[in-house]
């Protein structure tokens, strides 16, 4: 691999960068490997990377549709964090983030990873004793979560001047997570992409996988694409959001729904919030990009939707929630808008596991995925190539809906 | 922002509507079915990437829940309630 | 001094000069003007500096499609980034230019020309990491960012949201969208016209043209007089963009100035059963070396700033172009007296018609700017022949180019519908729609004025169902072009950009190129070209060219990125409208809100926007005494608490009873008229959705209360399955929340206050038992007064209508005073129903549990073969994860809290959890901590010992029944 770095910069400054070899190859593609990964997102080239470099299966193909990192890796709001409820999901999270905190080096792609602080800004009783539990849930994990007073909160977002007393639901304290914080998406992807390819492993863009091929006995047997048929005894799927649509394809129904989540940009504007800001009970997060941009997330659209967009009254939900608290924002103007598809499970957890066609992987129902591309990569990797889940994915798998056990981080039944 | 057609008052803007999820197949028996049939009539419900039929209630309108096919590529609503206009 | 300024002609008045500052510095500009065309005015040139290199920059467009220029607005009007061209001047405006530091001509950021070639596309990405990305992090975050955000929200006036309809919305007033909204309105539709000029005419604006024999702006003078006479033309509205286009023929305008009003910006949600997009088409520019310095302008701005502001952007220019358009501006320049050293054509063969505009300017044709001389201001330009041979160099300090014209697709596009490339236009157009939409004119390609009014006319007559109009005569104009995606002649050296703002370079897009970045997503990513404020609008469609051609692909191959929304930027103030203030969200109140906030209670939202008292603290008590106090009050004496927010339905109907049976997990239709039943309602899937208490009014009458939080979700439920699964049962669900309020009693001498009230009820425990009603009257009010008790004491539930209600609880707080009656807030609730181990959702029910985790088996009823929930339950039990049932929990030391939400791990370890405590309260009856936990088989382990684990300590805890009063419940049967 190219080795990247101030002293490569100079050295192919004085060629006019003429002479940067591609990050990745584009090989050929073969009519079999061992492994079969459908999606070149977050999840799929992190277990490729994990497959090549953990368990040495370097015959991996990873075949995307569109292009490479197009997936929900492209379109998300890039907050890392791991402030969770239960013992399930907890160590999960803190495994993801602590790999992230290492990825610029492993990599040797700078995904510019600002371990910058989360604030959750609370507003309502029953949210702070829901992060007070969560509080020291995430202590036995080691991962950090403070409460701070509605003072400090201020203190520390400046911008924060709605929710005041008299407000529908005002300020009464914060949390603070140091654990979390904000990377650049599209290097992760390519970070992944590019450390997976120098080991072996081999990325196919534009090769979209029409129909899954199951063999006379059950098992998976590989995949047809446009360019051909590509044989493989195992198969994993990370398309979030299309997931059932490719099971279908050998009669494999799965507990997910596609669900549309939007995020939007301002304009950039100079620094004026340094952490990343979550408001729970209004339904909001947004953090400062390091060009300047507000990057902001919100409710889902309801239904289900392959869309990329958002309903207008569900983003102006958003908006109105974040100016009752950033009423400065009020002059601030969007830039851009857009939406990614999710599978959702009846739970809202996960699904991580070998399905009922022997052979056949998937990684779903992610909803705030990105966070746990590291997690999700290494522990899919390792099922697929050891045959067992990885003990932080086993709460995961799919047999918790066998007797309806589910992982619920939402704490109530209504919201999940 | 979509336009449901309600029976009752005819095109209403979504923003008056609760969405009501896919319809799943009729309830089956709970005491005449397998475990897993059960578990696969509560989790698994219809996903298409095209028109999925789908319940919506008229929650700020006159609180009909009606039944639409929507397009999950498009929003189109490709079939009404059969008695809407 | 406005040296630059023509001395007739032109839509400004000169009667009203404005005055304004820009990055310091005082200048007179014409109202009319934007600051843009002010600037050029007063021959402020160098105007801006770019993102990344700090490079000098001038004015290059003259609408939202500037990529160089952008502002930050001060004092009253301070804004964050804008367009200098789509500012409109006024008087005392204070504008400067953003990211540069002191000021353009002086920008301490230009050092970073000299390392130019160190951060080529994507170095962040090589570079900054060791030894790590937070040593340089807020030194590029300070360098980023454009303008300050903005400080504070506007000193006055609103912002507001509006919806309307129309049979045909018209974007765009130039002549196809002028035409089509003459069509449609003649044929009485209602119309709604939205442009995001300050006034009607379009490029008719900015061009000498004629339509019938007299000038093209007297016509869209006369054409919106007639649009203005006709009253089914609902709305004409100017200085409105419209930004988004959304699923069923929704769209977004963004109304900036209304007139008459207070409110600063209008957010239109319109909804049309037609969609004529006359939105026009952008020129984009040539990608030549230096092609970014300050004088290097759009042929279109210029031929704007002549024709419309009478400003003369320089004193001798050179144009550059490929296609013919520009050939009619040379001739408005020569007509204005605006000197034209040469027009460079890198075509072959010029047409006849575009070598009569020019005149005597010479032309040469199958040539290139090679070079631009001047880095602060164009000095020159170096001409050459395609191929690089024959230099020339030209004195010039103005330099206007033309690559052609881009249909302004975003709404299209937006809309779902697909472009397709078109190769005799060298763009992409509109192909096949996806909504109830048409595009015309220049959106559509369509770029002479006959097929801008041909097109918008027949679209609005297809619209209509009428016949084709008679349109006015105008000067049929051709236009063709010959690609030109770079020059790439031997002896072009420099930067040549193709998105200005962003400095993004041809260089950069073949370096992504070369490392593999070879999607046009992944170019735009890798080199940020087309993100920043201008979204592209000229450069977006030269990066795709630049990739086709390294590529040897067809542009129609490379394809476009996804135009998203919005269109232009829109304030966020603008989207939310006054909702932010609370206005479609308000709060819940009962009638009591007033008596409690005169109490001095702390009030909070309480679920579903209802506000409620928390407590009522009294001076110089804690937090604790004033719990304590009301606690005190309820278990010794008598306390009132209002449960109005409580949700409640009246169901009538002959099958009540069955379908009561099948949403609550116990047995309900036994029930008695007069008597009421506490029960839990389950999902399907088993958990745990509400309880609550139905009562039995008459044989086919009912009355169901349920949670304050779920009242909605409860609602749907019932809702959903009587309408879908039971349609044949003969069941009516009304809501009656807001027609019942209650007050309740209760405490050991709540009897003895109701005696004191007065009622004609006979309220002994044989005449009105536990969980029974009657209807009669109390303190001579009409009340229904319930047995129920969410405090274990004895209870009176009365309930009023709401007009009683503050009648009612005055009257309670009077006849209690002897009684020593406290308010009581849900502070107190809470300890009280923790003290009985009454469940709460959110606390106990936190999605995992179910009743018999709770000990409450008996409400699961045997009897009954189905109920919603039941199959799921039995089925969840029957699987090997291990239940987390609920237990008390008595702190080893009495004075111990143990903070709610606190992991039960074994022995205090660090090691996963095996329960948590849900609520632990200060008991006034047992006089210490009392708790609450969930504990894996805490059923089967009572009397051990159990720990809490907290950050730095553990609480031991003995395990016991989770109740700590009255366990027989005596009190509450009294």
């Amino acid at each position: 691999m190219q080795k990247y770095s101030i002293f490569s910069l100079f050295r192919h400054a004085l060629n006019g960068h003429t002479t940067w070899a591609p990050a990745w190859r584009s090989p050929p593609l073969k009519a079999s490997y061992d492994v079969v990964v459908i999606g070149a997102g977050g999840h799929g080239l992190a277990t490729a990377y994990y497959l090549a470099k953990e368990f040495n299966i370097a015959d991996v193909a990873v075949l995307e549709r569109g292009w490479l990192g197009g997936g929900n890796v492209a379109r998300n709001t890039v907050t890392v964090r791991s402030n969770y409820m239960r013992d399930a999901s907890i160590p999960f999270y803190v495994k993801s983030v602590a790999l992230y905190e290492g990825l610029t080096d492993e990599l040797n792609f700078n995904l510019m990873h600002s371990k910058r602080t989360m604030i959750d800004v609370v507003q309502t009783f029953p949210k702070m004793r829901e992060l007070r539990r969560r509080q020291l849930a995430m202590d036995i994990y080691g991962s950090t979560y403070e409460q701070i007073s509605t003072e400090e909160v201020r203190r520390r977002i400046p911008a924060l001047t709605g929710g005041g007393p008299d407000a529908r639901l005002p300020v009464i304290g914060g949390m603070v997570h140091t654990d979390a914080g904000v990377n650049r998406h599209d290097a992760v992807a390519w970070g992944y992409a590019r450390g997976a390819d120098a080991r072996g492993v081999e990325l196919h863009q534009q090769t979209p996988v029409t129909k899954l091929l199951r063999g006379n006995d059950g098992t998976i047997k590989g995949v047809e694409t446009p360019r051909g048929v590509v044989r493989a005894g195992k198969v994993a799927i990370a398309v979030s959001g299309h997931t059932t649509t490719l099971t279908e394809t050998v009669g494999l129904r799965l507990p997910l729904r596609t669900m549309n989540l939007t995020a939007f940009v301002s304009e950039p504007v100079k620094p004026l919030v340094d952490v990343v800001v979550n408001c729970p009970d209004s339904g909001f997060y947004f953090s400062q990009s390091d060009k300047g941009e507000m990057v902001i997330g919100g409710a889902p659209d309801m239904g289900q939707s392959f869309r990329r967009d958002i309903k207008q009254h569900v983003f102006e939900d958003t908006v109105t929630a974040m100016l009752s608290l950033f009423p400065s924002f009020r002059k601030l103007k969007l830039l851009r808008q857009w939406g990614g598809h999710l599978d959702i499970a009846p739970d809202a957890s996960p699904i991580m596991d070998e399905t009922d066609v022997p052979g056949l992987f998937v990684t779903a129902g992610w909803w705030g995925g990105y966070k746990a591309i590291p997690a999700g990569g290494l522990t899919l990797a390792h099922l697929i190539a050891k045959g067992v889940p990885h003990p932080l994915m086993s709460p995961f798998t799919l047999s918790r809906f066998k007797h309806l056990d589910y992982v619920m981080e939402s704490g109530t039944t209504t919201a999940r | 922002m979509m336009l449901i057609p309600c029976p009752f008052c005819g095109h209403r803007n979504e923003s008056e509507f609760t969405y009501g999820g896919p319809v799943k197949p009729d309830r089956p028996d709970p005491n005449a079915t397998s475990d897993e049939d059960w578990v696969e009539y509560l989790t698994t419900v219809p996903n298409p990437f095209g028109p999925v039929q789908e319940r919506w209630w008229h929650a700020r309108g006159c609180g009909t829940w009606l039944t639409i096919w929507r397009d999950t590529r498009t929003h189109d609503i490709v079939e009404g309630p059969s008695d809407a206009e | 001094m406005q040296n630059r300024r023509l001395p007739s002609g032109g839509g400004i008045d000169r009667g009203r000069p404005l005055a304004f500052r820009f990055n310091g510095k005082e200048y007179t500009g014409l109202s009319g003007d934007t600051l843009a065309s002010a600037l050029l005015a007063n021959n402020v040139r160098l105007t801006a500096r770019s993102f990344k290199y700090h490079r000098p920059r001038g004015i290059v467009g003259s609408g939202p499609e500037e990529p160089a220029t952008l502002v930050e607005l001060e004092g009253r009007r301070a804004s964050a980034n804008q367009a200098a061209t789509t500012v409109r001047l006024a008087d005392g405006m204070s504008a400067r230019s953003v990211n540069c530091w002191p000021s353009p001509g002086l920008d301490m950021g230009a050092v970073n020309q000299l390392f130019a070639g160190l951060i080529p596309a994507g170095f962040y990405y090589k570079t900054f990491k060791w030894p790590s990305w937070h040593l340089y992090e807020p030194m590029i975050r300070k360098a980023a960012g454009l303008a300050g955000a903005p400080e504070a929200p506007p000193l006055d006036g609103h912002f507001e949201a509006v919806h309307a309809h129309a049979d045909v919305l018209v974007v765009g007033a130039g002549p196809a969208g002028l035409m089509a909204a003459l069509v449609a309105g003649r044929a009485g539709c209602r119309v709604f016209l939205a442009d995001e000029r300050a006034e009607a005419g379009g490029s008719l604006l900015d061009r000498r043209l004629e339509i019938a024999g007299k000038p093209a702006l007297d016509w869209v003078a006369d054409s919106v007089a007639e649009l203005k006479s006709m009253p089914n033309v609902t709305h004409l509205l100017q200085d409105a963009s419209v930004w988004a286009y959304r699923e069923h023929n929704c769209l977004m305008v963004n109304e900036r100035s209304p007139a008459n009003s207070n409110v600063l910006e209008r957010n239109w949600r319109v909804r049309a059963g037609q969609v004529i997009l006359a939105t026009g088409a952008f020129e984009r520019g040539l990608v030549f070396p230096e092609n970014d310095r300050p004088g290097v302008m759009l042929a279109s701005a210029a031929q704007a700033y002549v024709n419309r502001f009478a400003v003369m952007p320089g004193e001798r220019a050179v144009f550059f172009a490929n296609n013919d358009s520009a050939y009619g501006v040379v001739a408005d320049f020569r007509a204005s007296g605006i000197e034209v050293a040469a027009i460079v054509d890198s075509r072959d063969v010029v047409p006849d018609f575009a070598r009569k505009l020019a005149g005597d300017v010479p032309i040469r044709a199958g040539s290139v700017v090679i070079g631009v001389r001047g880095k602060r201001a164009v000095r020159g330009v170096t001409v050459a022949e395609r191929g690089g041979h024959g230099t020339e160099k030209i004195y010039c300090d103005l330099l206007l180019h033309s690559g052609g014209w881009n249909p302004t697709v975003h709404l299209f596009s937006q809309s779902r519908g697909n472009l397709r490339y078109d190769e005799s236009l060298a763009t992409f157009v509109p192909d096949e729609a996806a909504q109830a939409c048409v595009s015309v004119g220049g959106a559509a390609g369509k770029l002479s004025l006959a097929s801008a009014l041909r097109t918008g006319a027949e679209a609005a007559a297809k619209a209509t169902g009428t016949e084709m109009p008679n349109l006015p005569a105008v000067v049929e104009e051709s236009y063709s072009i010959a690609p030109l995606w770079q020059v790439d002649a031997r002896g072009a050296k420099g930067k040549a950009f193709l998105d200005i703002q962003n400095d993004v370079t041809v260089d950069d897009v073949h370096l992504a190129l070369l490392e593999g970045y070879d999607n046009v997503e992944h170019v735009k990513r890798y080199t940020t070209g087309g993100m920043g404020f201008d979204q592209g609008k000229t450069g977006n469609i030269n990066i795709i060219g630049a990739i086709a051609l390294q590529k040897g692909v067809p542009l129609q191959d490379v394809g476009t990125t996804t135009f998203r929304p919005p269109y232009t930027p829109v304030s966020f103030g603008a989207i939310g409208g006054i909702r932010e203030e609370n206005v479609v969200l308000p709060y819940r109140h009962t009638p009591v809100t007033r008596w409690n906030l005169d109490r001095g209670a702390f009030m909070y939202e309480a679920g579903a926007r209802w506000r409620r008292p928390g407590y009522f603290p009294r001076d110089g008590e804690t937090f604790q005494e004033t719990v304590n106090r009301e606690c005190r009050a309820v278990r010794e004496g008598v306390g009132v608490y209002d449960g109005s927010p409580l949700g409640k339905f009246e169901l009538k109907g002959r099958d009540v009873g069955r379908f009561l049976d099948h949403i609550y997990t116990n047995l309900m239709s036994t029930l008695k008229a007069g008597q009421c039943r506490y029960g839990l309602m389950l999902t399907e899937d088993g958990l745990i959705l509400d309880d609550g208490v139905a009562m039995r009014l008459g044989e086919h009458r009912w009355l169901v209360s349920t949670s304050t939080a779920h009242a909605d979700t409860v609602h749907g439920h019932m809702e959903e399955l009587l309408q879908t699964q039971f349609p044949e049962w003969n069941v009516y669900v009304t809501p009656v929340t807001s027609q019942w309020n209650n007050a309740t009693v209760c405490g050991p001498k709540a009897r003895e206050l109701m005696a004191a009230l007065g009622t004609d009820i006979d309220l002994s425990p044989k005449g009105l038992p536990f969980m029974s009603f009657a209807d009669g009257h109390v303190a001579g009010l009409p009340a229904r007064v319930v047995r129920v008790s969410f405090t274990g004491e004895l209870s009176f539930e009365l309930n009023v209508a709401p007009r009683h209600m503050r009648d009612l609880w005055e009257r309670i707080m009077e006849a209690g005073e002897p009684f020593g009656i406290e308010p009581v807030g849900s502070e107190a609730s809470h300890v009280l129903r923790v003290e009985k181990g009454f469940l709460s959702l959110g606390h106990e029910v936190d999605g995992t549990v179910d009743a018999h985790d709770l000990g409450m088996s008996w409400i699961m009823s045997k009897k009954k073969r189905d109920y919603v929930g039941k199959r799921s339950v039995e089925l969840r039990r029957r699987g090997n994860a291990i239940r987390r049932e609920l237990v008390g929990l008595l702190p080893v030391d009495p004075n111990d809290q143990i903070p709610e939400g606190a992991p039960l791990t074994p022995g205090g370890e660090r090691c996963p959890t095996e329960g948590l405590v849900t609520a632990c309260v200060w008991s006034v009856v047992l006089d210490r901590w009392v708790a609450l936990a969930l504990l894996e088989n805490g059923l089967s382990r009572h009397s051990e010992t159990v720990h809490a684990r907290l950050k730095n300590a553990t609480i031991a805890a003995d395990v016991m029944e989770p109740v700590f009063h009255d366990p027989e419940g005596l009190r509450m049967r009294s």
